[in-house]
């Protein structure tokens, strides 16, 4: 008989509640409090005269005051991009230098010498090796110089004043305050982002966040949109002009990213999951002074490292399936043309093309080697010659204006950039973050509609923005 | 004195100061010796505490809240092997948010052998609040007081000894961030796992003398229907608040399980 055990026990319990009203909660806690009080006056010594002014309050006033708190986060992340974008130049060319002028040819002479079969030698050393090679020379300097930075920004006390700022922009949306929370945690990984969802206790709330989380753009896709925008954007302007247009760009995606966020909560939250929005209070931690060497140390290992593996793991197996699909032909032409001739209708209609398109396809389980897979399809289909060694081989290129001429030459246009970085931004979640998304949630409904709703938004968005551009252009 | 500086000469020959002492386990917890849980508010760097003891790399951010369930892992540390649990960061033990049933239950029904609440000494009135509570469900607690660098930087003096003669349990001034003190936690631990250390952690006092009375009755009642609870005080006041949780634990009889595990324990034969 289980369930009597207690019963005397509550019985007492019940009736000691009666007697004692409603007032026993604060009763109790006062008490506790009296006691912290106490014992904690006892302890402490303050200094004798308060410092003439708080350093942590003063530069709260000003990052969270209503004028400045925008300008200062918009300016803070655009310092980062900049930084990153006049950074990563130099690595990335010595990467090319090492790892696709010397060593490529290095190993192409060493399969020729061993007389490996070309079919292998393909696989293996065109598309494999190439693949992997331009994901490390594309990615990882971006990615060391920004992680690190954004480390530090986080680790100094940053990102909940960025949290404080945008919470209220949240409760206008109908969405809860420490959705700017994971959000944050978003900007670096949507998996952990979901993960961090956990703080919202409103199960209505955390769907709206966990859904919305895709918005962030995480650390698979801040390196595709800086290089694209580099070779775009910053083809456009004078070189001196360059990095900051690029940073502003790139900027302006990300925030596109937030502006989505707000608008798809307030849409959720004004149909399939309306409810009251709660309220709670956030703490803005002390500022702290960065531990830069540890920083530096954590970003590496925590985030750069562990992007780029999961990167090259990707990246690998991609780089043969290119190569297959390029080398293997039916009626004549590579299955990767038949493809692509087959989506670039529809491709061009939302400012994309069939390229674009199977690159995605190859790229569904990490959207982090879509630009490498990119460039390798355009050159097979326009069918450059003296850049690569043959079909499905990713080239060798030492410069972003050369990487811009192969796209170009591909009948890629601003638009084309454009419609890129805006479907990089919106488009479905990587596989990962779907798969936690199921762990948090349970609920296969939730995911489909975690990983389906970007998806089609992606299509509408850019379909819109070629539309009204063509539009525009055609005067 | 009120902190400590660095260790004298006299120190370095102390089995604590011996860092070949401690060995990080990382995950790898087949067996352990004692269960140490890791309590505090938010943001006084728990997750810091734990990496700097486990070798592990536990996202840790200047944000409160980033500890979202309750991560793992372990140390050796003189021949015995500990395993370290970093509990979600909490203001109370009293309500009933998702963190703090998490930490609550925990520590009431885990039955860690030690637990290390990690204080911040800026804000101690506030982190004082919640090692209370802690103290009120487990005897054996290790005060971490963390973030002294911040202190010294604000010129606060916090008297640890004052502290641990109040609290009646160990004080230990560390500065995580930066691994001060990290090797008189570990001794500490070690104290108080083994026994070599008693607490005898304070009371909540200051109750009005008919809740008092109240308690204490509800307490007696709790321990002769559970025999060997270690902490009846916390549960007849938990029910005197109208607890749900704590309500369905009695008259379910799970509370009786842990009294028993208490039991096992304490009569190795």
């Amino acid at each position: 008989m289980t369930s009597a055990i207690g019963a005397g026990v509550l019985a007492t319990a019940t009736a000691m509640r009666w007697e004692f009203g409603g007032n026993l909660h604060e009763q109790l806690v006062e008490a506790i409090y009296a006691d912290a009080t106490r014992i904690a006056q006892r302890a402490v010594t303050r200094p004798d005269q308060k410092p003439r002014f708080d350093l942590d309050r003063t530069i709260d006033r000003v990052v969270t005051s209503r004028l400045w708190g925008f300008p200062i986060m918009l300016l803070a992340l655009s310092v980062v991009l900049w930084l990153t974008v006049i950074g990563s130049n130099i690595p990335s060319d010595l990467l090319f230098t090492v790892l696709i002028d010397t060593i490529y040819p290095f190993l192409k002479q060493i399969a020729v010498n061993v007389g490996v079969a070309w079919w292998i030698e393909g696989i293996l050393i065109d598309g494999v090796y190439l693949a992997t090679a331009w994901v490390v020379s594309v990615m990882l300097p971006p990615m060391a110089i920004f992680f690190p930075l954004f480390t530090l920004l986080e680790d100094f006390g940053y990102l909940p004043r960025v949290a404080f700022n945008l919470d209220r922009a949240f409760k206008v949306a109908g969405a809860h305050g420490k959705q700017s929370l994971s959000m944050a945690m978003g900007f670096g990984c949507n998996a952990a982002g979901v993960i961090s969802t956990a703080i919202i206790d409103s199960p209505r709330e955390k769907l709206i966040a966990i859904i919305t989380n895709n918005f962030a753009l995480c650390n698979g896709r801040w390196p595709t949109q800086i290089v694209l925008a580099t070779i775009f954007v910053g083809a456009l302007v004078p070189s001196y002009l360059a990095g900051a247009a690029v940073a502003l760009v790139v900027m302006g995606t990300a925030v596109l990213g937030v502006l989505l966020t707000l608008l798809v909560s307030w849409a959720l939250s004004r149909s399939v999951l309306k409810g009251e929005v709660s309220t709670f209070s956030l703490e803005l931690p002390p500022y702290r002074p960065p531990r830069i060497l540890q920083t530096l140390y954590t970003s590496v290992i925590d985030r750069t490292l562990k992007v780029l593996w999961r990167a090259l793991i990707f990246a690998a197996p991609a780089g043969a399936v290119i190569w297959l699909i390029s080398n293997l032909t039916i009626g004549g032409t590579p299955i990767a043309v038949h493809t692509i001739d087959f989506l670039n209708p529809f491709g061009l209609l939302l400012g994309l093309n069939g390229v674009i398109l199977v690159a995605y396809i190859v790229a569904i389980p990490a959207n982090e080697i879509v630009i490498p897979t990119i460039l390798m399809l355009t050159v097979l289909v326009t069918g450059i010659t003296g850049v690569g060694e043959g079909a499905g081989v990713m080239f060798e290129l030492n410069s972003e204006a050369a990487t811009g001429a192969i796209l170009r030459a591909g009948g890629w246009t601003l638009l084309t950039a454009i419609s890129t970085m805006i479907f990089v931004l919106i488009h479905n979640p990587c596989s990962t973050t779907i798969f936690t998304t199921y762990k948090v949630t349970g609920s296969k409904r939730w995911t489909t509609v975690t990983a389906l709703l970007p998806l089609f938004m992606g299509f509408a968005v850019t379909f819109g923005v070629a539309q009204i551009w063509r539009l525009v252009e055609g005067w | 004195m009120t902190i400590r500086d660095l260790p004298s000469s006299g120190c370095v020959d102390c089995p604590v100061h011996l860092a070949g002492n401690l060995l990080k386990l990382g995950v790898d917890m087949k067996d352990w010796d004692f269960v140490v849980a890791l309590a505090g508010n938010p943001n006084t760097g728990k997750s810091t505490v734990f990496n700097a003891l486990t070798g592990l790399r536990q996202h840790t951010g200047n944000w409160p809240g980033k500890t979202v369930a309750r991560a793992e892992g372990g140390y050796e540390f003189g021949d015995k092997r500990y395993k370290l649990i970093d509990l979600p960061g909490t203001y109370s033990l009293l309500s009933t948010t998702q963190d703090e049933e998490i930490a609550r239950d925990f520590l009431l029904f885990g039955r860690p052998d030690v637990t290390v609440v990690v204080v911040d000494a800026n804000r101690l009135e506030r982190n004082l609040n919640l090692a209370l509570q802690v103290m009120e469900v487990t005897d054996r607690v290790v005060i971490c007081l963390n973030l002294m660098d911040e202190a010294r930087r604000h010129g606060l003096q916090v008297d640890d000894r004052r502290l641990a003669r109040d609290l009646g349990v160990p004080v230990v001034p560390t500065s995580a961030r930066y691994g001060e003190g990290l090797d008189e936690l570990v001794g500490a631990i070690e104290e108080v796992a083994t026994g070599q250390a008693v607490c005898k952690p304070h009371r909540i006092e200051y109750l009005s003398g008919a809740l008092k009375a109240a308690v204490r009755q509800l307490a007696a009642e709790v321990e002769a229907r559970f025999p060997g609870l270690p902490n009846a005080r916390w549960v007849a006041l938990r029910l005197l608040d109208g607890d749900a949780r704590m309500r369905n634990v009695v008259q379910s009889g799970e509370l009786g399980e842990l009294a028993r595990q208490v039991d096992i324990v304490g009569d190795p034969a």
